[in-house]
């Protein structure tokens, strides 16, 4: 009969005159006594486990003994606010190190056992008394064990969102190179969400810039499957309807061979070899002729 | 709700106000034919800027008027397309092969202007009066 809200409630229903709140507090003051030597054991089978390999034997320590006191705490005052916040705390300090979810997890899960053995061991004359302390202190544990792991992972998963937005950010860039040309330079993989963006870009581009050439430039581009080539095609023709000549360039051999077999349609659309090329095409376009200004400048 | 068609010199230029609908879109066709042969117009521009949503009906009447006036010697060159737009009527297969496309108003006079540049130069002109009319006082853009 466990209650899921605070533990200040009886978390046993009905065995006398011991509450689950002397029950905890009683462990806390065991767990309080024998700081030092359980500390001392579980920076022990943490190193033993090979969990933390990133961080030195005397960082561990440190982060236990840390990690040790914010756990008693949370056990004696049944909040969790505070232990979420040293997690999250603990998770941005960490996770730049290296260490994986499945190392945190660990280590919360060896500090519970190594608190459950001390237990048994003080409490093995008496099996109804540990009996009990165990109920009060399990639901308190696993609650612990669950904030410090789900901390964890969000901060991890909160990392990699706001990465992959600086990624989305620096990803698509529209330039303008002359008057009215615009180039697109596409370097990396191009997933379906990449593209769709790309395509925005270049279409508001377009038309803030009053684009009439485009040159899209994939040559940096190492493998495009069929609906994203297609996306290249729509990304095209939206061009088009604007007003502006889309010209593609380097395409390398694969993505030749692939867009080749499986049968996109790239007749459409405008393709040069390299860059270059598509730069003098869309200067030529747009009646532009580069000269230089001295006829041979290097002999003479 | 009609579409108000105006003169502007040697071109035709209907503006689309709101989202139209079948009727309004085949009032508006019948009118530009009309009015092409009425003003010897040599251009017409659709002006689609205020509008969000082109059905496929839409895009066949657009498709249409160009073909229509192209037959009575006009070009025709639909301008202000949104972005969102345009993508979406590539999606949905719509995307008026065939038909010119500008950025906006001043973009498809420009273009009519390239495009229909008279055949005959006028007289009054010194120098095309000397030589052949290759390049008319009216033609304004880009060669």
């Amino acid at each position: 009969m466990v209650t899921r809200g605070t533990l200040q409630q009886p978390a046993v229903g009905a065995t006398g005159t011991e509450s689950a709140i002397a029950l905890l507090r009683e462990l806390v003051a065991h767990l309080r006594q024998n700081r030092t030597q359980l500390r001392e054991e579980w920076a022990r089978r943490i190193t033993e486990a090979e969990l933390l390999t990133a961080m030195t034997k005397e960082e561990i320590f440190a982060e236990a003994t840390s990690v040790y006191d914010n756990y008693v705490e949370a056990l004696e005052t049944g909040t969790f606010e505070a232990l979420q916040s040293y997690s999250r705390n603990l998770s941005e300090r960490i996770i730049p190190r290296g260490v994986e979810t499945h190392e945190v997890v660990g280590i919360v899960l060896l500090l519970r056992d190594v608190l459950a053995r001390s237990l048994f061991a003080k409490y093995q004359g008496d099996f109804t008394k540990l009996n009990r302390i165990l109920d009060a202190y399990e639901p308190a544990a696993n609650r612990i064990a669950n904030t410090v792991a789900v901390g964890f992972v969000q901060e991890r998963e909160r990392i990699i969102r706001e990465q992959q937005e600086a990624i989305r950010e620096l990803s698509t860039p529209v330039l303008q190179v002359r008057e009215r040309l615009l180039i697109l330079p596409i370097i990396g993989v191009i997933d379906p969400q990449r593209a769709r963006q790309l395509t925005e870009q270049l279409l508001r581009g377009i038309r803030t810039n009053r684009a009439k050439v485009v040159v899209i430039d994939i040559t940096g581009v190492a493998a495009m499957d069929a609906a994203v080539a297609n996306h290249l095609v729509q990304t095209v023709d939206a061009s088009r309807l604007l007003g502006a000549t889309v010209i593609v360039t380097g395409l390398s051999p694969e993505i030749a061979q692939t867009l080749v077999t499986i049968g996109v349609d790239l007749g459409k659309m405008t393709t040069v070899g390299d860059l270059q090329g598509g730069i003098e095409e869309a200067e030529r376009l747009l009646g532009y002729k580069v000269l230089p200004l001295v006829e041979s400048p290097v002999e003479a | 709700m009609d579409v108000p068609v105006l003169k502007q010199g040697p071109f035709l230029i209907a503006t689309v106000q709101s989202a139209l609908t079948d009727a309004d879109l085949a009032q508006m066709r019948r009118l530009l034919i009309e009015q092409v042969g009425k003003f010897r117009s040599r251009g017409v521009i659709v002006d689609v800027t205020a509008v969000d949503v082109l059905d496929s009906y839409a895009c066949r009447t657009l498709r249409d008027i160009a073909h229509m006036t192209g037959f009575r010697g006009a070009a025709t060159v639909i301008v202000g397309i949104h972005p969102e737009l345009a993508f979406t009527m590539v999606q949905l297969g719509l995307s008026l092969e065939g038909v010119a496309t500008a950025l906006d108003l001043e973009e498809g006079l420009a273009y009519l202007n390239a495009r229909t540049r008279p055949t005959i130069a006028r007289g009054n002109s010194p120098r095309n009066s000397a030589g052949p009319p290759r390049n008319g006082t009216h033609t304004r853009g880009k060669r």
